[in-house]
């Protein structure tokens, strides 16, 4: 075929390839390489667009929960605004701090990563996962506040007077404050999943740097998690000011 | 790079090599090592015989509809009998096989083929994504199990989360079930989308795509966008169901048509998610059987973007009569007849491919011309249902009964059904019986036209959808149409056979049994386990029969197989 | 051209003033569609048949691109396109709105039964009387889940929705009986959610109205009460056998000019006015034992409860 040595020239610009063809059969680059793949940067880049793809499913899973935000809050502001208010806006401060921090850690286990520093990204890692416990040892003393108060979704929403804020005291119960606390469950619930989910994957990070498996060469899946963590991190940025500081 | 050119080759070479390498399923045997397999192929086999089986299921829920549906009054089951089997028949049909049908077994198997990769960006992701879809076929066996659904497959609220017909726990197994399912789905999509990105073969650019991975990846992008919102809106209405939430309940001041809005913004462009990888399939049988390249390549290949993005705007005309806004209403009725240009433009790019072509009417290319003919009718039934005051008087009757399954059957089921066809050969290393599953084709063909022409005319006369019971003046077209189901069941059934007969007995397959120029068929049949026998590079097109070699589409149409060089 | 035969019988008798823009819209749609087809497919056709591959021919070279033929296919749909959408749409707001003068009539919904009430404050289950050459102006709301009400033979449908007010209207063009069908899937017995619209006359409407205050013809002022105490469902809480026990609520048979005792102390003696009052504001006085049920007020005319009166009283 004439043309194949001109085509087979501008593909390997095109899809990226160093090389075009080899034997594969033989040898296969650095042990890290997974046998589909001819180069660690094609690896890499594989690697990192897989995550971006999975973060912009994730933004689209919370969606909803924003679309259904919006409408109930056009609906009911009044109701959204007592109900906000029953809210601990230190505790939401405190756990804004502690994710901001965590997100910081993660990103420079990452470079640490890079570096080839193993012990200082185990460390870091290890931040990553006590800050993400200290996020949800408040979420849970908030929680206990709200089922104590009777503040609950829907029709368990029932509030007991006595436990409510003094900013709201005198004022009448809202009839839909069980919209806004089943939207406040729904999204810091899925959020806090999201955060368990996080600690698992973290810790098995730390787990396999422990085990050597990272390099400066090979480094991948530290920066995956670190993405991950910071859509984690990113959502709950838009999280606390729109259930906690709105009037 | 001179030396590219000496190895930059196709398919006689790995032809050759055939004989000596083993191929994928003769690779580690045993079932275990299929369990655990990471490999592209062996996944999507086990997709295929998964999704078979959901098929079998859902067609027998189907036969079920119609024979309760034979008489006026209760012919076999109860009213709830009926409203959980037409509920079945629809979640198994749509979550369990039409959405994964093509691409998740298709597409799984063919997909690196044509880049000319080894395998999926992401193997275990791969595997994973086929037990996910196990885990919710559990769930959605569990929640029959235990009582079953009656909600539809829509699950509108409040009868979702109300109904207290049978078990109450039900929905909330059947919903999980689709909630899992969904997640199958999005990580077969962004495992695709990465695939197409990095993994294609030094020379495979973007214009030398076979219009089927074109296809894939536009319902890969719907896949990924469009199936987590469903996901949390099926958990929202799992918590509404558990803990009375209130989010869809007006008496909580919730807002019942927000769920519609909600689910219709996944399942129209989910609607995508099932036709286009058909498209795609339709492209690549009536290439081959014209021996030629796809009329206007590049119109189909941007025509399945084009469907893929507008499709995410249309939900609204699920819901003409809901008691959205007029002004919604109007804009969706304008954008839902956008949709009709990609559409059309595919269905016309198609028959102009067959001008001037080299026409073998082989099995694969009776269906791909089928799906022309039945796509034709449900696109343009769409019309009418896009058409405001018109859609009105139709809403929720057979006539769209009729419709969608003129698209979902005539297209997506006709269209796998061809690709299976197509690319058994390349799938199993057997070859079937040409005759009888030409006889098959139009048992199914006729007994399809059979069954749903007469529901549109019931629709149109004003006969109600999801109807245990009907009026006396519906009774002779509804029997009419009950006895075309049973003549798509033997269709179905004599498919099985053909494809049964070529498992056990079936002659081995050539490497290029149709003589097509595509990629996948450039390697042994069945390929070996890393597709190629080494790297491939690609010097032309998918559809260039003009630059293909003698010996890449040696004479190997049906007829000639024994003159083939294989033993 | 503003009417094609339907010569396939596809729709049902158009019996609305709406119903004759959309059969024409349908009959138009459906001959453009049978015309593509036709030329779809024959091409189709015609080109398998032309073009057979003959043994030992060679692969053509590609004809495959056109530049102008694909504008012309992609763009020149969206003339018709576009006519559609103006047509759909014009007919669709002489739909959706309701003339000045409309006859209001309220319509719930609930499992699985249709409940007409007029202005006159009477309620009908499972039927629509409704006046000829009449704008009629539905108000539906819904009790418990989605239905839609639909009328073929009007080209008319709106879903009912729990938690708010849809609306809809007609001008029924022809006397007769018309099927309303339940459009949105509700359940067990959603094929069985039937009524039916009566067309009448102005001079029968008239005379419908006035004889919902009168027995049937035929039945005695007890009968009539009889059956309008089974259909307003009295009988679901209400018991009626003698000695039975009491029901959800108080067992009726001859209670009539007896002193109840009420919930509270004291007692009242049932009598019309007492009755009367029960009926249309159930909480006013309880009857001892009875305080924790929640009654609904039922919004009938005097002369229905007159003779619901007198069927109690025909109970000793």
């Amino acid at each position: 075929m004439s043309t194949a040595h001109t085509d087979a020239a501008a593909a390997s610009h095109d899809s990226g390839h160093s090389h075009a063809a080899h034997d594969d059969h033989g040898s296969h680059g650095p042990k890290f390489l997974a046998h589909h793949f001819d180069t660690p940067v094609q690896q890499f880049d594989t690697a990192k667009l897989g995550m971006w793809l999975f973060l912009a499913q994730e933004l689209l899973f919370f969606a909803g929960l924003f679309v259904a935000y919006g409408i109930y809050r056009s609906w009911y502001p009044d109701d959204f605004s007592w109900a906000s208010h029953q809210l601990d806006r230190f505790m939401g401060g405190a756990n804004t701090i502690v994710l901001l921090f965590s997100s910081l850690t993660a990103a420079l286990a990452v470079r640490s990563a890079q570096l080839g520093t193993r012990k200082q990204t185990s460390v870091l890692l290890l931040v990553t996962i006590v800050c993400a416990f200290g996020f949800l040892v408040i979420k849970f003393f908030e929680y206990q506040h709200k089922f104590h108060a009777g503040l609950l979704p829907g029709n368990l929403f029932n509030p007991d007077i006595h436990h409510l804020s003094a900013s709201t005291q005198g004022l009448p119960i809202p009839a839909h404050g069980g919209s806004f606390f089943g939207i406040y469950f729904m999204m810091t619930g899925v959020h806090g999943l999201h955060v368990i989910i996080g600690i698992g994957v973290i810790f098995w990070i730390w787990l396999r740097n422990q085990r050597g498996e990272f390099t400066s060469e090979y480094w991948t899946p530290v920066d995956l998690v670190a993405l991950y963590w910071h859509l984690v991190d990113l959502i709950w940025i838009y999280l606390f000011p729109l259930l906690y500081l709105i009037d | 790079m001179a030396n590219e050119a000496q190895v930059a080759t196709l398919a006689p070479i790995d032809a050759a090599h055939a004989t000596t390498d083993r191929d994928f399923i003769q690779e580690s045997a045993g079932i275990r090592n299929w369990l655990i397999t990471l490999d592209h192929k062996r996944i999507g086999l086990m997709y295929l015989i998964a999704i078979i089986a959901s098929f079998i299921a859902g067609g027998i829920f189907a036969l079920l509809i119609r024979i309760e549906l034979l008489s006026q009054g209760q012919t076999i089951m109860s009213a709830d009998a009926y409203n959980r089997v037409f509920t079945l028949h629809g979640a198994i049909m749509v979550f369990l096989f039409i959405i994964p049908s093509v691409p998740a077994a298709l597409g799984n198997f063919l997909l690196p083929i044509v880049l000319g990769a080894k395998d999926v960006a992401f193997p275990r992701l791969n595997l994973l994504s086929f037990y996910v879809y196990v885990l919710g076929a559990i769930l959605a066996l569990a929640s029959m199990v235990i009582g079953s659904v009656d909600t539809g497959w829509t699950f509108y609220t409040p009868y979702s989360s109300s109904s207290d017909v049978g078990s109450q726990n039900a929905v909330i197994w059947m919903t999980g079930a689709v909630f899992v399912l969904g997640f199958s789905s999005i990580l077969t999509g962004v495992n695709f989308i990465a695939t197409i990105h990095k993994m294609r073969a030094p020379g495979q650019h973007w214009k030398r795509l076979p219009l089927f991975v074109w296809a894939t990846y536009a319902t890969s992008v719907i896949q990924v966008l469009a199936t987590p919102v469903l996901a949390i809106t099926l958990l929202l209405l799992i918590m509404e169901r558990g803990f009375g939430l209130g989010i869809f309940d007006p008496r909580l001041g919730g807002d019942p048509v927000l769920f519609q809005h909600f689910f219709w913004f996944y399942s129209h462009p989910a609607v995508y998610i099932m036709i286009l990888p058909g498209m795609g399939v339709v492209s690549e049988i009536i290439a081959t059987f014209s021996r030629r390249e796809i009329f206007g390549y590049m119109f189909v290949a941007m025509s399945s973007v084009a469907l893929a993005l507008v499709g995410f705007l249309v939900w609204g005309h699920h819901m003409f009569t809901s008691g959205q806004s007029e002004y919604a209403t109007m804009v969706f009725s304008a954008l839902t007849f956008l949709v009709a240009i990609p559409s059309g433009v595919k269905v016309l790019n198609w028959v102009a491919t067959l001008y001037q072509g080299q026409i073998v009417l082989a099995s694969p290319m009776l269906y791909g011309l089928a799906f022309i003919v039945l796509f034709s009718i449900g696109g343009l039934t769409g019309l009418f249902l896009g058409t405001l005051s018109v859609d009105i008087h139709l809403h929720d009757t057979y006539f769209v009964v009729a419709h969608f399954h003129y698209v979902m059957v005539g297209g997506t089921v006709f269209a796998f059904f061809g690709g299976l066809h197509y690319w058994w050969p390349k799938m199993t290393g057997k070859l079937y019986d040409e005759t009888l599953a030409k006889v098959a084709f139009w048992v199914f063909f006729v007994g399809f036209n059979w069954t749903f022409l007469s529901q549109f005319i019931l629709g149109s006369r004003g006969m109600p959808r999801r109807y245990y019971d009907y009026l006396p003046q519906f009774e002779d077209l509804h029997r009419f149409s009950s006895i075309g189901a049973f003549i798509i069941g033997v269709g179905i059934l004599l498919m099985l056979v053909v494809f049964i007969r070529s498992l056990v007995g079936g002659a081995k397959a050539p490497p290029n049994p149709w003589g097509s120029a595509g990629f996948e068929w450039q390697t042994s049949s069945p390929p070996p386990l890393e597709n190629f026998s080494r790297t491939p590079v690609m010097t032309r097109g998918p559809y260039d029969y003009h630059l293909a070699t003698e010996a890449e589409l040696y004479s190997g149409f049906p007829e000639d197989f024994q003159k083939s060089r294989n033993p | 051209m503003d009417h094609i035969p339907d010569i396939f019988g596809q729709l049902p008798k158009a019996a609305s003033t709406l119903a004759p823009q959309v059969d024409w819209l349908f009959q138009f749609i459906f001959w453009i569609s049978v015309v593509m087809f036709a030329l779809i497919v024959g091409t189709m056709l015609l080109f398998v048949f032309k073009y057979r591959a003959k043994p030992g021919e060679k692969p053509r070279a590609p004809g495959g691109k056109h530049l102008a033929l694909e504008l012309f296919w992609t763009f020149s749909p969206l003339l018709l396109l576009a006519a559609l959408f103006h047509w759909g749409f014009k007919s669709y707001v002489f739909a959706a709105v309701a003339p000045a003068n409309s006859l209001e009539v309220r319509v719930r919904a609930k499992k699985w039964n249709w409940e007409f009430e007029y202005p006159s404050g009477t309620r009908e289950g499972g039927l629509l009387v409704v006046p000829v050459n009449q704008p009629v102006k539905l108000i539906m709301s819904s009790e418990d889940v989605l239905h839609s009400f639909y009328v073929p033979e009007f080209r008319v449908k709106r879903d009912v929705v729990p938690g708010m007010y849809s609306t809809l209207w007609f001008e029924a063009t022809d006397v007769g009986e018309y099927q309303v069908f339940c459009t949105e899937y509700c359940g067990t017995s959603h094929s069985g959610m039937l009524a039916k619209v009566r067309v009448v006359t102005e001079d029968e409407y008239r005379t419908f109205l006035r004889d919902q205050d009168r027995p049937p013809p035929g039945k005695s002022k007890a009968q009539w009460g009889e059956a309008l105490f089974a259909s307003n469902g009295c009988t679901a809480c209400h018991q009626l056998q003698v000695g039975g026990a009491p029901g959800v609520g108080p067992n009726l048979r001859g209670i009539i000019g007896t002193q109840q005792p009420l919930e509270g102390g004291g007692s009242v003696l049932a009598d019309l006015a007492y009755v009367r009052e029960s009926i249309l504001r159930p909480q006013a006085k309880i009857v001892r034992g009875y305080a924790n049920v929640q009654m609904s007020a039922f919004v009938l005319p005097d002369a229905r409860i007159e003779a619901i009166y007198a069927y109690l009283e025909t109970l000793h």
